[in-house]
């Protein structure tokens, strides 16, 4: 059998950073799942694919973060944890660096997530139905018939919710 | 018109290769044939057992004068980086399939997940070529 060449073992590296940059990962991980010390690993790692083991990591993780920016509406804090990033303040100079706008600025770019959200119609009729007014009728023996319009309350907490406002209503 | 016949990957190495496609992802041997004429050769096809008009060519990095030495050197490091080429596989069951797949071996680089496209896993073979396992959703009209 040929020996293996030391780019598949690097590529084991390069698809744990894609598989798990959610995790405490960092450069001695990946190293040892290549199977090379660190030095040697982040010098090969360099010179086949063209960046550092750190930079593939970061880049991997802010390639996440950006769509969950994107898809989702949970909080910027959240987003830097869950891409496996401890420190929001470096997320964000990161982020900042290599979108050319901070995480929020990004968001406020693309449609809300909402708009994606497939909540089904079942769910939407379920939770925008709004609660019933009467429009005091049983006072109207006491006080002047109110001029209220004749719409159903559309402020209700449900139907301002991003996360229930969605699609197919 | 035509059909697509066989398709070819580089492999690091042929036996290691037939062993992971066959007991491993469960493909069948269509053809394993080394011709002493050709520097012996080794025309090597597998396919899915279902797909019949179907194969992969398991094909080794030549050396001269099929190739020069630094181009052998090149795809060999290419196909080891893991661009040397993909094969996109459908199933009506990621998830089972992912399920049976690793229960055999298969090492995932990719667990199964929701897509808008449909749900889907990834792995590799040994030499570096990787697979995507994809269940297609169906259209849905709203």
């Amino acid at each position: 059998m040929p020996q293996i060449p030391i780019a598949r073992h690097l590529l084991r590296a390069k698809d744990l950073a894609d598989a798990r940059y959610a995790e405490p990962l960092d450069v001695a991980a990946l190293a040892t799942a290549a199977g090379l010390s660190q030095a040697h690993f982040s010098r090969a790692f360099r010179k086949a694919f063209g960046e550092s083991p750190h930079a593939y990591l970061l880049t991997r993780r802010l390639e996440r973060a950006a769509a969950l920016l994107r898809k989702t509406d949970n909080s910027v804090a959240d987003i830097c944890v869950a891409v496996g990033l401890t420190s929001i303040g470096s997320f964000t100079t990161s982020f900042k660096r290599m979108f050319g706008c901070t995480p929020s600025v990004y968001r406020a770019s693309f449609p809300p997530a909402a708009a994606f959200a497939r909540v089904p119609a079942c769910v939407v009729r379920a939770y925008s139905r709004p609660v019933l007014r009467t429009f005091r009728e049983d006072e109207i023996a006491e006080r002047p018939i109110p001029s209220a319009p004749l719409t159903p309350n559309l402020g209700g907490r449900h139907v301002q919710d991003r996360k229930h406002s969605a699609v197919g209503a | 018109m035509y059909k697509i016949a066989n398709t070819q990957l580089w492999v690091h190495d042929q036996n290691e290769a037939l062993a992971f496609y066959t007991a491993k992802l469960g493909m069948e041997v269509r053809s394993d044939v080394t011709m002493p004429e050709m520097g012996n050769f080794r025309w090597l096809t597998v396919g899915p057992v279902d797909q019949p008009d179907f194969a992969i060519v398991l094909m080794a990095i030549p050396g001269a004068p099929v190739m020069d030495e630094q181009t052998s050197i090149e795809v060999r490091e290419l196909m080891a980086k893991g661009f040397a080429g993909t094969v996109f596989l459908t199933t009506d069951d990621c998830r089972a399939s992912y399920e049976s797949l690793r229960a055999r071996g298969v090492e995932f680089t990719e667990e199964p997940e929701e897509r808008p496209y449909g749900i889907d896993a990834g792995f590799r073979d040994p030499s570096g070529n990787s697979f995507r396992l994809t269940q297609v959703a169906d259209f849905v009209g709203a």
